[in-house]
């Protein structure tokens, strides 16, 4: 059967089992765009701006772990989804974005709209393609999505020149794909694996250290097995919260720069770490030659390039977390009889790190204003964990990360790595679509939320009715609390005045505005936010001077935290 | 430390400058770079000449392999290899000069490419401790120029870098 590219771009979408896509139209996708009109088996989500449609289709692809899809057009369509891209390779994240190019004779010419998006994105997609001839373009759309979704997941972008999307040819969808140039190691190496249960074994003071690689090799049944069967302590990376619960007696809460305390001095006092599906992030390891001083390190992770980068391991072993888990969970059961004495052994450490648990909780002082911890606990308590939750960057992320118990993976959509401001919003419109009948919560704060809040039109559009909770300081906070903490508090460019106040805003947009000043407001508001079918913004008027601890000052080990 | 590497790739645009830029990128050294196709003509070999310590090394060589366009990494640290460089240096030729440039040509076999009326070009072959011993014989005499293409190498013996693509056993459809 002979189709025109904009056809096969439609038939090898459906053969992926696309449902839903990202979009925003253009002059060179102009085809492919005409080509998904009246198409019912593929959702179109408009958005208003293409940063939003990637940070979106993350968004559905964590909250879903389906593959996000994104459709935008040549040149600024294309450099719009950069920062998306980024975020989306820093995390992990499994995205194809499909972007228009000018047709191949007038490439290299500065055509208008042109620009070298394949040149661009090099360096933040796990790989990308430029499509040159019709008869390629299946075989490229199978390896994008094969190469995004298997080993360690990623975006790729694939660039279809407008003549391409033109020409016509046979259309053949490919079975598999042959790439002899990418072989992702799955199984793990069973000498590994044996030595490091044999550490295991040994070690006095263990701490299992977990982060995204669990949540997306799906691995927190056997993340919460292993915990268990030995009464190993759980401590989270940012990326790792939703891995194992929240409320567990064995988890610690997130470790790093703004970890726990208990977190942070078990990791600096323990004999053996266990890393599954983390990369010991400078964020997680402080001053990086004094991290862990005491401890041999076990190293599970997909991507050999994340083991040895920045902290020397013991044993590593490259593999997919949840098939390594389960060996080194299947090798403990076979070795059971040299584990009798191990909990025995091991119950004064985890005494010493109940102690830190009960000694340290996270904690803020109530003083009659309205603190932004308060109101994520309030939101915990309503939605008991149940809700997929999305946060911008700065304060409300870290204050997200403490507070609120993530019970189960895939309920926190947050920009680790990058640090993307501007997330929070188009992620949860895009878990939203993936989950229409889920509670999707973003806790914004009044600076991220200007990031992308066009994407408001986007919602109320299409009745997606995802709450934000704006917890307005007036202040870029996490930038303000730097400057109150470490430059004697010159507050240079983070008092952010001319806000527009966020419930007329909404209202403006055909959305539902709210608002919270005092803390006896606060439940019956997110009450009646949480039981509308509308997009709403809640503008919660937070105490402005509210910093976020512990802290470990940037550079600084991860003992010498401050505490409140 | 130096080091050798050579890199197996798809015989592709683009994926020269994927490695150009993983180097730049990740603040990786390139000393030299030398690239054409193989015998298969569908597969380049890329032989880079990099500097750093035994973690920078381990992070290069891991970062490479991670590239979807490059097949195969091979790392001569532990290999025996044979490596060549050519060299062409165009140096001052006067009544004085002309004799010994010819004799030190002869003595390291080079050969002379090209003649002016102040100038001898000379192409000269070899590893790089035999290139820079000729370099520092001619230097005296005036180097106005030279250009040199970076070694290549190639293991010594039966063995062959194309031995084994990479390892793992995603194939495919092998998505967990």
């Amino acid at each position: 059967m002979k189709l025109t590219g904009a056809k096969i771009f439609v038939e090898s979408l459906k053969r992926e089992g696309v449902d839903t896509i990202f979009c925003y139209p253009g002059g060179a996708i102009l085809n492919i765009v005409d080509a998904l009109y009246g198409e019912s088996s593929i959702r179109q989500i408009l958005v208003r701006h293409e940063q939003g449609a990637v940070h979106a289709a993350d968004g559905y692809a964590r909250a879903s772990g389906k593959v996000g899809v994104v459709l935008v057009t040549s040149g600024p369509g294309a450099t719009n989804t950069v920062t998306g891209v980024a975020t989306a390779y820093m995390d992990s994240v499994p995205i194809v974005v499909f972007t228009g190019q000018v047709p191949t004779a007038l490439i290299g010419n500065d055509a208008f709209q042109e620009a070298d998006i394949v040149g661009i994105t090099r360096p933040c997609t796990k790989h990308n393609f430029l499509v040159k001839d019709v008869r390629d373009l299946a075989r490229v759309i199978k390896q994008a999505f094969y190469i995004a979704k298997s080993g360690r997941p990623g975006p790729v972008l694939v660039d279809i020149p407008k003549d391409v999307t033109q020409d016509v040819c046979e259309f053949f969808y490919p079975e598999g794909v042959n790439l002899r140039g990418y072989r992702p190691t799955y199984k793990g190496h069973v000498g590994q694996i044996r030595k490091a249960v044999r550490l295991i074994c040994s070690s006095r003071r263990p701490v299992l250290y977990t982060g995204g690689g669990v949540i997306s090799s799906e691995a927190s049944h056997e993340l919460l097995r292993l915990a268990e069967m030995l009464t190993i302590p759980v401590t989270n990376t940012l990326m790792g919260l939703g891995g194992f619960p929240g409320d567990h007696p064995l988890f610690l809460g997130m470790l790093g720069m703004h970890g726990t305390y208990a977190a942070n001095m078990a990791v600096s006092t323990a004999d053996l770490i266990i890393a599954v599906g983390a990369r010991f992030d400078d964020r997680v390891t402080g001053k990086v030659d004094e991290f862990a001083p005491y401890a041999k390190i076990i190293h599970i992770d997909i991507d050999p390039t994340s083991i040895s980068k920045n902290v020397r391991v013991d044993v590593p072993i490259v593999g997919h977390a949840r098939e390594v888990l389960r060996k080194v969970i299947e090798s403990i059961e076979e070795e059971w009889v040299s584990f009798s004495g191990f909990k025995e052994g091991i119950k004064e450490w985890l005494e010493e790190v109940q102690r830190w648990k009960r000694e340290y909780p996270l904690t803020y002082i109530r003083d009659g204003t309205l603190k932004p911890q308060f109101v994520i606990e309030r939101i915990f308590e309503l939605t008991r964990g149940e809700a997929i939750i999305a946060t911008e960057v700065g304060q409300n992320q870290m204050w997200t990360a403490q507070f609120y118990r993530f019970l189960k993976p895939r309920t926190i959509l947050t920009s680790g790595g990058l640090g993307t401001m501007g997330y929070g919003f188009p992620a949860a419109i895009g878990a939203q679509v993936a989950f229409p009948d889920s509670l999707v919560i973003d806790i914004a704060g009044d600076g991220s939320i200007q990031m992308n809040i066009q994407e408001l039109a986007t919602a109320v559009n299409y009745s997606l009715p995802v709450k934000v909770v704006i917890l307005n300081n007036c202040h870029l906070g996490m930038v303000r609390q730097w400057q109150e903490l470490f430059y004697g508090k010159r507050y240079a460019l983070t008092r952010i005045d001319g806000c527009p106040d966020f419930v007329k805003l909404a209202e403006a947009y055909g959305a539902e505005g709210l608002r919270i000043e005092k803390e006896e407001e606060v439940e019956a508001v997110l009450k009646k936010a949480f039981a509308t079918k509308r997009p709403t913004f809640i503008d919660v008027r937070v105490n402005p001077f509210e910093c976020v601890y512990p802290m470990v000052p940037a550079g600084a080990s991860l003992r010498e935290m401050i505490l409140l | 430390m130096r080091h050798i590497i050579s890199l197996l790739v798809e015989n592709e645009f683009g994926v020269l400058a994927r490695i150009a830029g993983l180097f730049s990128g990740r603040g990786f050294n390139i000393e030299s770079l030398c690239v054409a196709e193989s015998l298969d003509p569908t597969i380049s070999i890329m032989t880079i000449v990099t500097s750093g310590n035994e973690q920078v090394l381990e992070q290069i060589l891991k970062q490479l392999n991670k590239l979807v366009n490059v097949i195969k990494v091979v790392d001569f640290k532990d290999m025996d290899y044979v490596t060549r460089e050519m060299v062409l240096v165009k140096v001052n030729a006067t009544e004085r000069t002309r004799e010994e440039i010819l004799r030190m040509t002869e003595i390291f076999r080079g050969t002379v490419v090209d003649v002016s009326q102040r100038t001898y070009t000379v192409m000269i072959t070899g590893d790089e401790s035999k290139i820079k011993a000729f370099l520092n014989l001619l230097r005296p005499l005036g180097i106005k120029e030279l250009v040199r293409t970076g070694p290549i190498a190639i293991p010594r013996g039966d063995k062959i870098m194309k031995t084994r693509e990479k390892g793992g056993e995603g194939n495919g459809e092998d998505v967990l």
